[in-house]
């Protein structure tokens, strides 16, 4: 639904009422920045002596180093994610029963518990068995935070693309038994290929979580930026006072820069993706680990990704009635995070038996 | 809920050795601890869902109402804090909002402002798709019979959008439960706080990482519990 139908197009009272409004609200959060950036200016955090401190070459080589090391662990952390991602989805979608309980119980198990939890404990064990672990107990904080995100963000991935598998129709795999393609064949050239393609845009959404959650090095005093950062201001003392509030101020806008620019290929993908004719439906840019309505197949075209864009709702309502017969054949329910085993768990290639 | 944890550790663990050989009854010996940390973290949980959930609901409506410069604070809002590390606003909260205000917070309520503020933004997007859920025609009708902005936002729009909403919120609640140990690592009693302590005294990580995990267990299952009953009781027939 377009906001606009909330109110009426505004005639000459409105429209002085609104703009009165407007006057107000922009002098409210004027208002509010200013008293904030005084009261920071009296304090003296926007001193040229303060902030020349990020002319020194040492300081400008910290954040750098911190920024190349956020960036170290994430590309690491995004790779194995992503692999252990396609491994877990691979397997939860096996014939063996085994295998997909195991599969089921370890993205469950792990996509429940904190990720700070996951982390510290893989820490305290890299360090309580540093002597044994070799280049791993050397760099325990690296590998504690890597692994620790690949871990989370694997069992997350492993359920966006079991979301993209089940976004296949069912009459492709069919089709494929029946030209007489084998298990591994169906997984490698239909259901992998076309599954990634669709949930690209929420893969990438996650990879933004991870992102992110590059910043728990901090607890656990790795250093990345976030810890470099406060290293910085703790080791700094200008005009009296450490340089917090600056290196706040320097290192959220980084964070924030990057997270934006990863965040605009998600959405840029998924607008180029709606405007294709062909193939199953682009899946929205939203972070799985929050919205998990994204990882439900019947909310995929739901429009909940065109937010804000006008003449969806339409489209929308007629949507979500043709999903109501399919919807009823199993207990998949929009929920995501619930760790219940949904009936087509079987998955799709479990059908052909 | 506590009483499940209770019996669920003296299951698996029933030997008697000291704990400082084989610390398998690590539980056991500091369930007053564990039960503390436990409420700790339903306390946050429940106390930041309520002021988010408000906080969400009033930018959702910034962000439809006709005022730009409210659509434009609300845009702001969300795009800042769903961008930002949580860690990183733990740590403007502990070192750079002092500098503002002259009256400072308990550790406690620094956490509880932290987290319902990064949670609003979600909670905002969510209710916001809410609304784009509803037919459009359910907001023209209600503007043709003369209703203001309000009350068709108030007594049209969200009581049917709250449907749609159930299903995002229970999973944003869900990671709200987790993101709450960030706060046990800034000196927060929660269930994190525990298993740091009781690390930092040398006890196995695997027993207490189990623990843990199983008190997370218990209130993300319970969160997603009363919400399907929730939504259970909303169903309506179409």
């Amino acid at each position: 639904m377009s906001s606009s139908v909330l109110y009426d197009a505004p005639g000459p009272k409105a429209r002085m009422r609104n703009r009165i409004y407007s006057v107000i609200g922009t002098a409210a959060i004027i208002g509010l920045a200013v008293v904030v950036v005084m009261r920071l200016a009296d304090r003296g955090h926007f001193e040229s002596e303060v902030w020349n401190t990020f002319n020194y070459s040492n300081v400008r080589e910290t954040i750098r180093d911190g920024i190349l090391t956020t960036l170290k662990v994430f590309a690491l952390a995004g790779v194995l994610s992503l692999v252990l991602g396609v491994l877990l989805a691979v397997a939860r979608a096996s014939d063996h029963r085994p295998v997909r309980w195991l599969a089921t119980g370890f993205i469950e198990l792990f996509r429940a518990i904190p990720l700070l939890i996951t982390i510290y404990a893989l820490w305290v064990l890299f360090l309580t068995y540093k002597g044994d672990l070799g280049a791993i107990g050397e760099n325990n904080g690296f590998w504690a935070l890597v692994l620790g995100l690949a871990v989370y963000n694997g069992a997350v991935q492993a359920e966006v693309l079991r979301a993209g598998f089940n976004a296949v129709p069912r009459g492709q795999v069919e089709a494929a038994y029946a030209l007489g393609l084998r298990k591994s064949q169906v997984m490698t050239m239909l259901l992998l290929p076309q599954a990634v393609r669709s949930m690209l845009p929420t893969i990438i959404s996650q990879l933004v979580v991870t992102l992110k959650d590059t910043s728990l090095g901090y607890i656990i005093t790795y250093s990345e930026l976030l810890y470099a950062g406060r290293q910085l201001a703790n080791t700094t003392l200008v005009n009296g006072q450490y340089i917090y509030v600056p290196v706040i101020m320097v290192v959220g806008t980084i964070y924030v820069a990057m997270c934006l620019a990863l965040s605009a290929l998600a959405t840029w993908i998924e607008k180029r993706g709606r405007r294709t004719k062909t193939g199953i439906a682009v899946a929205a840019a939203a972070e799985p680990a929050e919205a998990p309505g994204v990882l439900d197949p019947a909310a995929v075209p739901a429009p909940a990704a065109a937010a804000g864009e006008t003449g969806d709702a339409p489209l929308a309502a007629p949507a979500r009635e043709a999903e109501g017969p399919k919807a009823a054949e199993g207990p998949k329910g929009p929920e995501g995070d619930t760790g219940e085993p949904r009936g087509d768990s079987d998955g799709p290639v479990g059908k052909s038996n | 809920m506590r009483i499940a944890v209770r019996t669920g550790a003296g299951a698996p663990c029933p030997t008697t050795a000291a704990h400082e050989d084989i610390p398998v009854n690590v539980l056991l010996d500091h369930l007053a601890e564990f039960r503390e940390g436990f409420i700790g973290t339903v306390w946050l949980t429940v106390a930041s869902s309520v002021l988010a959930l408000l906080l969400g609901v009033v930018l959702a409506g910034f962000r439809v109402s006709p005022v730009p410069p409210l659509r434009f604070f609300g845009a702001a809002w969300v795009t800042l804090f769903r961008n930002t590390p949580l860690t990183l606003l733990f740590l403007t909260i502990w070192f750079a909002v002092p500098q503002v205000f002259d009256f400072g917070f308990d550790p406690w309520t620094k956490a509880l402002i932290v987290l319902s503020v990064y949670t609003s933004s979600f909670v905002c997007e969510a209710v916001r798709s809410g609304i784009n859920t509803v037919p459009l025609g359910q907001a023209e009708a209600a503007r043709s019979i003369g209703m203001t902005f309000f009350q068709t936002l108030g007594s049209i729009v969200l009581p049917q959008a709250v449907r749609t909403v159930l299903p995002p919120l229970s999973s944003i609640f869900i990671a709200l439960t987790k993101n709450s140990a960030i706060a046990g690592a800034f000196s927060v009693t929660e269930l994190f706080g525990w298993q740091k302590v009781l690390s930092d005294q040398g006890f196995a990580i695997a027993w207490l990482f189990l623990w843990v995990a199983l008190g997370y267990l218990v209130i993300t299952f319970t969160i997603s519990g009363l919400f399907r009953l929730l939504e259970r009781s909303l169903e309506v027939a179409r």
